[in-house]
């Protein structure tokens, strides 16, 4: 191991930082997508509308039996074909790896969310539906003034962890040779062949940021817990 | 979409290189991916349980080693984690280790995708081990350590018989997901479903017809799974004891 070359880190580090800037941005866009259309599927499979209930448990149900990767090349594949019938141009448009990868991470999350969300939801009791709606809420004020904000604080851990999880499953982005922090880093590894070096560096970076979050996960569990009791 | 040729008799045609069809080429990817699960499944089992049951033991230092294992396998993403394996591991034992990896180890990427994905899941389920076994009513281990049982004979005919049962619904979803993340293998270049899928693709251009075909596979594999875990947690089920937990 003498010849671990650090320096090819050090050189490469505004690349890496470019890399990670899209990692997060991914991270960051496929978390509110998947929170903001999570709550609203959520919503439809608790809904008393059969169509609206049975369209979106399938929908769960089948991103959550697939692998990721899979999902990655579905819309790899379908997204020009879509952008070519939408546009109705001729050929099928072109569409980096970068958007693709933001469409297919944020559909696939949603899936995801929307079953923490959906827990979150039917954890409240009943009273407080009933209760609000004695006091003449409408639908939506139940949700957003009585379910929603008690419900997102009982799941925040566990929405912070599968935020965790997003962020280390966002490499993926790899198979379409997307140039994310581990993208970054592995063409750096192939272009100076140096392997060892740039995926090592990438393994300790994962490792600290998501050890670090989910140290703070569990700190805020360990309060959240405290407060109920 | 209309210029799209649909052709669902394309798996029925010769690959372009070989003299396969290409049913036969989602076929042996089907059947790769099924046996890097199950056995990355069975040394995980093995590897979680020991870990597991490590992070409960009345000994700090042992916790600790039980502890940072789940940590450093949970925190990496499983594609690092097979890089690792499959490109740095082989530079850092003794270079004759090394080249004996290098050159002559069997089925080099099957072997580089069940270690990760086995070492990976271990951690998971330690994880799940550890919460079955601290589900458990502290009275249960203090009367069994009472009646005279050693702390190996408490695991082994108190705490562990009742924590296995417990922990069957976590470890149903563990084991769809083993299925879901061997098709990670395909960057080390093995040929699993997800991978021939994707090569039918680029050598057919019926995009649709593969990943349809392919994705309802992944779906067929996933609910076998999850019945024969509702099977064994049927079968196993102690008369009147979990009932309505």
């Amino acid at each position: 191991m003498g010849d671990f070359d650090f320096d090819v880190i050090g050189r490469s580090l505004p690349y890496l930082w470019k890399g990670m800037q899209y990692t997060l941005t991914l991270t960051l866009t496929a978390m509110t997508g998947g929170i903001i259309f999570g709550s609203l599927l959520a919503m439809a499979r608790l809904s008393s509308i059969k169509p609206l209930v049975l369209v979106a448990t399938v929908y769960v149900n089948l991103m959550r039996s697939i692998p990721l990767v899979l999902v990655i090349f579905w819309f790899y594949f379908l997204v020009p074909l879509l952008g070519q019938w939408l546009t109705t141009s001729d050929t099928p448009i072109t569409v980096g790896p970068d958007q693709t990868a933001l469409i297919s991470f944020t559909l696939f999350e949603i899936a995801y969310y929307c079953e923490i969300i959906r827990a979150g939801i039917q954890s409240i009791p009943t009273g407080q539906v009933s209760a609000a709606k004695a006091i003449g809420f409408t639908y939506s004020q139940q949700m957003l003034y009585v379910i929603l904000p008690q419900a997102f604080r009982n799941m925040l851990p566990v929405l912070l962890t599968q935020t965790i999880v997003l962020f280390q499953d966002t490499s993926l982005v790899y198979v379409i040779s997307g140039t994310d922090f581990l993208g970054a880093a592995s063409k750096i590894a192939q272009r100076d062949s140096r392997l060892i070096e740039m995926y090592s560096f990438a393994a300790v970076v994962y490792f600290l940021i998501s050890f670090v979050l989910s140290q703070f996960v569990k700190q805020m569990q360990a309060k959240t817990t405290l407060a109920k009791s | 979409m209309n210029s799209y040729n649909w052709n669902w008799f394309v798996f029925f045609e010769e690959v372009a290189t070989g003299d396969e069809k290409y049913y036969q080429w989602i076929l042996s990817g089907l059947l790769w991916t099924i046996a890097t699960s199950l056995v990355a499944w069975v040394i995980a089992l093995i590897l979680g349980v020991i870990v597991g049951v490590i992070r409960t033991l009345p000994n700090k230092g042992l916790v600790l080693l039980g502890d940072s294992y789940v940590e450093i396998f949970r925190n990496i993403p499983l594609i690092v984690q097979m890089f690792l394996w499959f490109f740095v591991l082989p530079e850092l034992v003794p270079s004759n280790v090394g080249d004996w990896i290098k050159q002559d180890l069997p089925l080099p990427e099957f072997t580089t995708a069940v270690i990760s994905l086995a070492f990976f899941t271990s951690a998971r389920i330690a994880e799940q081990v550890k919460a079955g076994i601290l589900s458990l009513p502290v009275g249960q281990k203090g009367a069994a350590l009472a009646i005279g049982f050693t702390l190996p004979q408490v695991y082994r005919y108190v705490l562990l018989p009742v924590a296995f049962r417990i922990m069957i619904p976590p470890l149903t979803s563990e084991l769809m997901n083993i299925f879901k993340n061997s098709s990670v293998a395909l960057t080390i270049g093995m040929l699993e479903l997800t991978a021939v899928a994707k090569q039918m693709n680029e050598y057919t251009f019926q995009g649709f017809e593969v990943f349809t075909v392919v994705t309802i596979l992944y779906i067929i594999v996933a609910f076998t799974a999850n019945r024969l875990m509702a099977l064994i947690e049927y079968k196993t089920q102690i008369p009147g004891y979990l009932k309505g937990r």
